[in-house]
């Protein structure tokens, strides 16, 4: 009870300091992350509105894959991705394993598959409503994508945000592909896991706290202005 | 918009449409050529908005071919721009009022510059231009159902489908309504429009086809159908004894 409220007055004191160390650490993460979640989102969105538009033999398979892929185990993800970056690997040539690169490939693939499934949702429900009205205005379904994205716009952005959620919280795959190098490739979730074995509990729970509030203050962030904007639109 | 060519008569020989077999509209032979008003009357179920999907393409008929005779109708550009339809619930964008009618006017290939004053004028003809800025989706019923026409009258449309344009509007927004597509008629469109109120049909039509369980029981000029339709499904529909 003691090294808890003592590690919890330590972190406070951490973050009013603004401890040069914890700042980087979270620079980093926030980097990692949300570079991760805008590739991610550029594939996963007109991949997911692709998916709900047409129809091929075998896309029922493609949507039972791509919703199962949504829960893939960040550790295998960062094995793969690391062997896929190690030297002998198919993309060793980048010299992205230990790097920051490395570590927004693993959550890209962790990623997009959370905002392309989501998004194929959102634009399915939104086809049904719009097919008919788009056809007759004289679009075909390939150029429908663009606009069904624009006006699912407010309910996707839940889509991003499930993504970034993912991203900023892991820690199985950037600790595999980046190494938890001290000022180069420690992100909040691999210091926290470091600091916790070696008992340095200040600084874990300091990076705990702003995880946890990021987390929060994002997700109300994002509540708050898509109710708005859906209350302005009507939809 | 330019000189066009004209996309019409629209030609329906023999065409049916079956969902697993069952027919819900077969054996329709029609033509719509230039000029006033269609409206195509008969209780519901009857095929009356099937008959509109089947004409404006929306779906392919099973049995029977659907085709567009005049000298622009092979032209697959003029079969999807020259021609347009409105829902009896208007599928609005999620957009503002004014963004909602550039938007298929965009798709024309049409300059930002020109696809602005085109939207305003129209917006203005049918007392929206006040609410341009507006989310569409905020509208009154009334007031969408006239922004849906605006949109398909911006396109300057050589035959406009109508599904019931008024169904859930109240008195006032339909004499509004009914004003609009007055307008878009004399301008030049052919209106071929579904409805179920005899009121309305006797104020628009210049003929009248009326839809029975799925085929045509007759086509006949406006007047004559209210006076002395040739069919006992249209008579007993008229005097409201229609029973399916």
């Amino acid at each position: 009870m003691n090294t808890i409220s003592e590690a919890f007055l330590l972190s406070l004191q951490m973050m009013a300091q603004l401890d040069p160390e914890l700042l980087r650490i979270i620079g980093l993460s926030l980097r990692v992350s949300l570079t991760a979640v805008i590739i991610g989102s550029i594939i996963g969105l007109p991949l997911g509105a692709l998916l709900a538009l047409t129809r091929f033999p075998g896309r029922d398979a493609c949507i039972v894959v791509l919703n199962a892929c949504m829960g893939l185990p960040p550790v295998v993800v960062g094995l793969v991705v690391y062997l896929i970056l190690s030297r002998s690997g198919p993309l060793g040539t980048l010299g992205w394993l230990f790097t920051p690169a490395g570590m927004v490939m693993a959550q890209v693939v962790l990623i997009t598959p959370i905002v392309a499934a989501l998004s194929r949702q959102t634009v399915a429900d939104l086809w049904v409503e719009y097919e008919e009205q788009l056809r007759s205005l004289g679009l075909t379904p390939m150029k429908a994508i663009a606009t069904l994205l624009w006006d699912g716009r407010y309910s996707l952005t839940t889509a991003v945000f499930a993504g970034f959620g993912r991203a900023i919280a892991e820690v199985g795959a950037i600790i595999i592909v980046g190494g938890n190098i001290n000022g180069f490739t420690r992100t909040m979730t691999t210091a926290i896991s470091l600091e916790t074995s070696r008992g340095d509990l200040a600084l874990a729970m300091a990076l705990g706290i702003v995880l946890l509030a990021i987390a929060i203050s994002i997700n109300a962030a994002a509540t708050a202005a898509g109710n708005a904007a859906r209350r302005r639109q009507g939809a | 918009m330019h000189a066009r060519l004209s996309l019409l008569p629209l030609q329906l020989e023999d065409v049916g449409y079956s969902v697993n077999g069952q027919r819900l509209i077969g054996g329709i032979t029609l033509r719509f050529e230039h000029g006033a008003p269609t409206l195509v009357l008969g209780p519901n179920g009857a095929g009356k908005s099937l008959l509109l999907r089947l004409c404006h393409s929306l779906i392919q008929p099973t049995t029977g071919k659907v085709s567009w005779l005049g000298p622009s109708g092979r032209n697959p550009q003029s079969r999807r721009f020259d021609q347009a339809m409105v829902f009896q619930k208007p599928v609005l964008l999620r957009r503002s009022v004014l963004e909602n009618v550039e938007f298929p006017l965009k798709l024309r290939g049409l300059n930002a510059t020109t696809r602005r004053d085109k939207a305003m004028a129209v917006l203005d003809r049918v007392g929206l231009a006040g609410l341009a800025q507006r989310p569409a989706r905020v509208l009154s019923g009334g007031e969408q159902q006239r922004l849906a026409l605006a949109r398909a009258w911006a396109l300057e449309p050589q035959i406009l489908f109508l599904d019931e344009p008024s169904a859930a509007l109240d008195p006032g927004a339909t004499r509004q309504v009914e004003a609009i597509i007055e307008s878009i008629a004399a301008s030049g469109t052919k209106i071929v429009m579904t409805t179920h109120d005899l009121g309305q049909a006797k104020r628009l039509a210049d003929d009248i086809i009326f839809l029975h369980r799925g085929s045509v029981a007759e086509r006949t000029p406006s007047a004559e159908f209210f006076n002395q339709p040739h069919s006992d499904a249209a008579r007993a529909f008229v005097q409201g004894d229609l029973t399916w």
